[in-house]
């Protein structure tokens, strides 16, 4: 790669008094603007790999290269100041207001009053907190604001490097999932260099865009984009550590707008009844859809087309609509637990087409 | 140094007899042995009883607060004229009202605060789940308190002890001021003579037994907590 | 019959008439008491944050600094005040140099457990983000502290309050004056007074503490306290 922004070269890490490194010859490297996770089980020292990226942990042996510059040969502080740090339990300043945590770095820098009030209020914005809790305390925020607080403030100085400790660690799932969505969001826009430690593998291959598998020891296992892991693991570890559902994994990073869709046991309402019996008969199925339009009304079962014509029924809402976004597990998923097997697909209110499990799984194989 | 050798020769000379330092160490002893099992007695049963129903959390606060705040010196002056009238309203109880007495009430109310607030803090202070688990064993009342509870808070009413033992101690010196004899005796006496030496000398020997009570009681808190309990030692409340 | 100053089954008869008599003289000596209390409490302050500071850098220098401060804190006041006395006099030096002996203890303790109990996610945030050592201890950890070393502070106070009555014995005093004057002559109003005046002073000034320590910390609601 040329020039990455960050590259460590054969880092191992020693602790006085333990037997085993905790790092041991670690080399990879994470280019501009990527999301780089490291993840893997207790003791695999991605943690301290990443504290040794802001030197809050210094290496035994091996180099850390940061934009160029190694890490052993500035300042401590100074380096610090151009990388953004944020933590599990976030540690904001309990004696500052919100505000003043935020501003934090540029004040260690020494920008001027005005300059920082214009940043603080850049960054509210920017991570979405509400701006009446500007002047609060963090005793007074919620889990989920505290998060976007030290997001707010790890990025105050506009650091092109920003180091996350589990920063979702803390939260519930709900909060945690639109946290990460929010991360992604804030990267389109910013494109930071991002290394973000985790110990949830889904986590990684979400958020990720190249995942570092780290065994025990700090022994790199699997680098590589999450597709390209779960589809080739490369060894025994990691396909162990991915789980046994690596194909549905590999499914949540499929779009549903990257897959040809079928018209699906699907007939307008002016159909007559043998015609609705003929589109049933082709799908092998008991049930057919019917479309007012390019709208689709909804399904009904086959059997009651005996009693009544098709323009007079009543059609069944079909429980879940899936978009363009939505990937292929939540596809699976709503194929699995539905009446009707299938998972409909829509623009807005408009109809797409179907997918089935045989399509699905035919992506899988591709 | 000259100093150093009169020093040494005092302590020679002057061990024995009423007025020797031996007796004297016995004298400060006595009173202040005295007063720290009164202050036991009449303090760990009431602050065990407090903390355990819960209650007198005020007066504990209140009692932490105004024990620091009263000074040894006042208090031991103001006993005088109480035991004098003691002395005066029972002769047959308190023969005098000078020299034991006053030193006995005075360490006595200094020594209730630190053992009473650590008792009632360390009965409280019992791990709710481990009273729970002994109450639905049918464990309940003086049982309770006796078996669980004040096993359980020993450590804390031993730090109580402790701190009350070298306070009385330190403050049995004062006694000397009220008439009483002590290693006390030799500081006042050796000022009013001008005599350093015998100043110093009892000096060192009060500093000597308060640091030897302290060791003492610390020696005692590490041998007698149980072993189990032993990590669960939480700060004094009275430092 | 020994000779009491009171009537005879009044022993704590309280003569108000001797106090309004001498509110002058009992003006100078609370006067004086606060005076000895607050240097005492200054240099005290001041030479538990510098053997604070070096305990909390050195962290093997904090035993030995413990114990010795604790001996300190075990030696009687007038055993201390006995040996200073052949070497400083009867002097204001004296009898500050034995007071602040005692703050010592509680002080330092109290100073290193704030400091030391400051959220490690704080201190690690902190660090992270570039602060260096020093500004660190001064705009994050002694912030972050102060409810502990307050409270301490607030100990210090009002033992040395009591502590300064003892200093009567060598030539100062404050309201022991009249503790020491009320005992030798047995006129129990000034003992009297002298006690009810030190412990005033001691209420007052940990009530004064306490609002000083609300005020300088907005965002606590409770403030924690070691021993």
């Amino acid at each position: 790669m040329a020039s990455p922004m960050i590259r460590l070269e054969g880092v191992t890490k020693v602790y006085a008094g333990s037997a085993t490194p905790a790092v041991s010859g670690l080399s990879l490297d994470v280019g501009e603007g990527e999301i780089a996770v490291l993840v893997g089980p207790s003791g695999c020292g991605k943690t301290t790999t990443l504290k040794m990226i802001n030197r809050l942990v210094e290496p035994t042996s091996g180099r850390i290269m940061v934009a160029g510059d190694d890490v052993m040969t500035v300042p401590a502080h100074e380096l610090r100041r151009r990388i953004g740090y944020v933590i599990q339990q976030i540690g904001l300043f309990p004696h500052r207001t919100v505000a003043d945590n935020i501003a934090t770095v540029p004040r260690l820098l020494g920008w001027d009053r005005p300059r920082i009030e214009r940043r603080v209020d850049e960054l509210v914005a920017l991570v979405d907190l509400d701006p009446a809790l500007r002047n609060r305390y963090p005793l007074e925020l919620s889990g989920g604001q505290r998060q976007r607080a030290g997001v707010a403030r790890a990025l105050a100085a506009d650091p092109p490097v920003l180091l996350m400790d589990e920063p979702f660690g803390a939260v519930d799932p709900i909060v945690r999932s639109r946290l990460q969505d929010e991360l992604l969001g804030l990267q389109r826009r910013l494109r930071k260099t991002i290394v973000l430690v985790t110990h949830d593998v889904d986590e990684a291959i979400k958020v990720g865009d190249r995942v570092a598998i780290l065994n025990v020891g700090g022994v790199l296992e699997q680098y590589a984009p999450p597709a390209e892991i779960l589809r080739q693991p490369a060894g025994r570890f990691v396909e162990d550590f991915l789980g046994s559902d690596r194909g549905i994994k590999r499914l949540s990073l499929m779009p549903i707008r990257d897959v040809a869709l079928e018209p699906g046991p699907v007939v307008p309402r002016s159909a007559t009844r043998d015609e609705a019996r003929a589109v049933m008969a082709r799908y092998g199925v008991d049930w057919f859809g019917i479309l007012d339009g390019e709208v689709l009304a909804g399904w009904a079962w086959g059997k009651e087309l005996d009693d009544v014509p098709i323009a007079t029924l009543t059609p069944r809402e079909f429980m879940v609509r899936l978009g363009h976004d939505d990937s292929l597990r939540e596809a699976l998923d709503t194929v699995i637990t539905s009446h009707t097997r299938v998972a409909p697909v829509f623009d807005g209110k408009r109809f797409l087409g179907m997918l089935t499990v045989e399509a699905i799984s035919r992506e899988l194989a591709r | 140094m000259g100093f150093l050798t009169d020093l040494g020769r005092w302590f020679l000379e002057n061990w024995s007899g009423d007025a020797g330092w031996l007796m004297r160490i016995w004298q400060h002893l006595e009173v202040s042995v005295v007063a720290v099992a009164a202050a036991v007695v009449v303090a760990i049963p009431l602050g065990a009883w407090l903390g355990h129903t819960g209650r007198g959390g005020l007066a504990v606060v209140s009692v932490v607060n105004i024990g620091r705040a009263m000074p040894s010196f006042g208090i031991l002056a103001l006993a005088l004229p109480f035991t004098i009238w003691l002395a005066h309203t029972f002769p047959a109880v308190v023969t005098s009202g000078l020299g034991f007495a006053p030193t006995f009430v005075a360490l006595f109310a200094l020594g209730l605060p630190p053992v009473f607030t650590n008792t009632w803090a360390g009965v409280r202070g019992v791990d709710p789940e481990v009273v729970e688990a002994a109450r639905g064993m049918g464990l309940t009342g003086r049982r309770l308190l006796r078996e669980v509870e004040l096993p359980l808070a020993l450590p804390l009413i031993i730090t109580g002890v402790r701190t009350t033992a070298v306070q009385v101690v330190a403050t049995a010196t004062l006694g000397a001021l009220v008439g009483y004899g002590g290693l006390g005796r030799f500081i006042v006496d050796g000022f009013a003579t001008q005599d350093d030496v015998r100043m110093v000398a009892g000096a060192l020997l009060v500093a000597v037994l308060s640091v030897l009570t302290e060791i003492a009681f610390s020696l005692l808190e590490r041998w007698t907590v149980s072993p189990g309990i032993a990590h669960h030692r939480r700060a004094e409340i009275a430092a | 019959m020994i000779p009491i100053a009171q009537a005879v089954g009044d022993p704590r008869f309280f003569r108000w008439d001797w106090v309004w008599g001498h509110l002058g003289l009992i003006a100078d000596k609370v006067g004086e008491h606060l005076l000895l209390t607050g240097i005492a409490l200054g240099v005290g302050l001041a030479v538990s944050f510098a053997l604070a500071l070096v305990g909390l850098r050195f962290p093997r220098a904090l035993p030995p600094i413990t114990w010795f401060t604790g001996l300190l804190y075990t030696i009687p006041s007038l055993a201390l005040f006995t040996f200073l006395v052949p070497i400083t006099g009867f002097t204001t030096l004296t009898a500050e140099i034995g007071l602040v002996s005692y703050t010592l203890l509680i002080l330092i303790r109290n100073i290193v457990a704030g400091v030391q109990g400051v959220d490690p996610a704080v201190r690690e945030s902190a660090l992270g983000m570039g602060y260096g050592r020093r500004r660190l201890l001064i705009e994050i950890e002694l912030p972050l502290a102060l409810p502990v070393i307050l409270a301490g502070l607030r100990i210090a106070a009002v033992t040395t309050i009591g502590l300064v009555t003892v200093t009567a014995l060598i030539g100062k005093g404050g309201v022991g004056f009249f503790i020491l004057r009320g005992l030798n002559r047995f006129f129990d109003t000034e003992i009297v007074l002298g006690t009810a005046l030190s412990v005033l002073l001691a209420v007052a000034v940990d009530v004064s503490l306490a609002g000083l320590e609300r005020w300088l910390t907005p965002w606590s609601r409770r403030a924690r306290g070691v021993a």
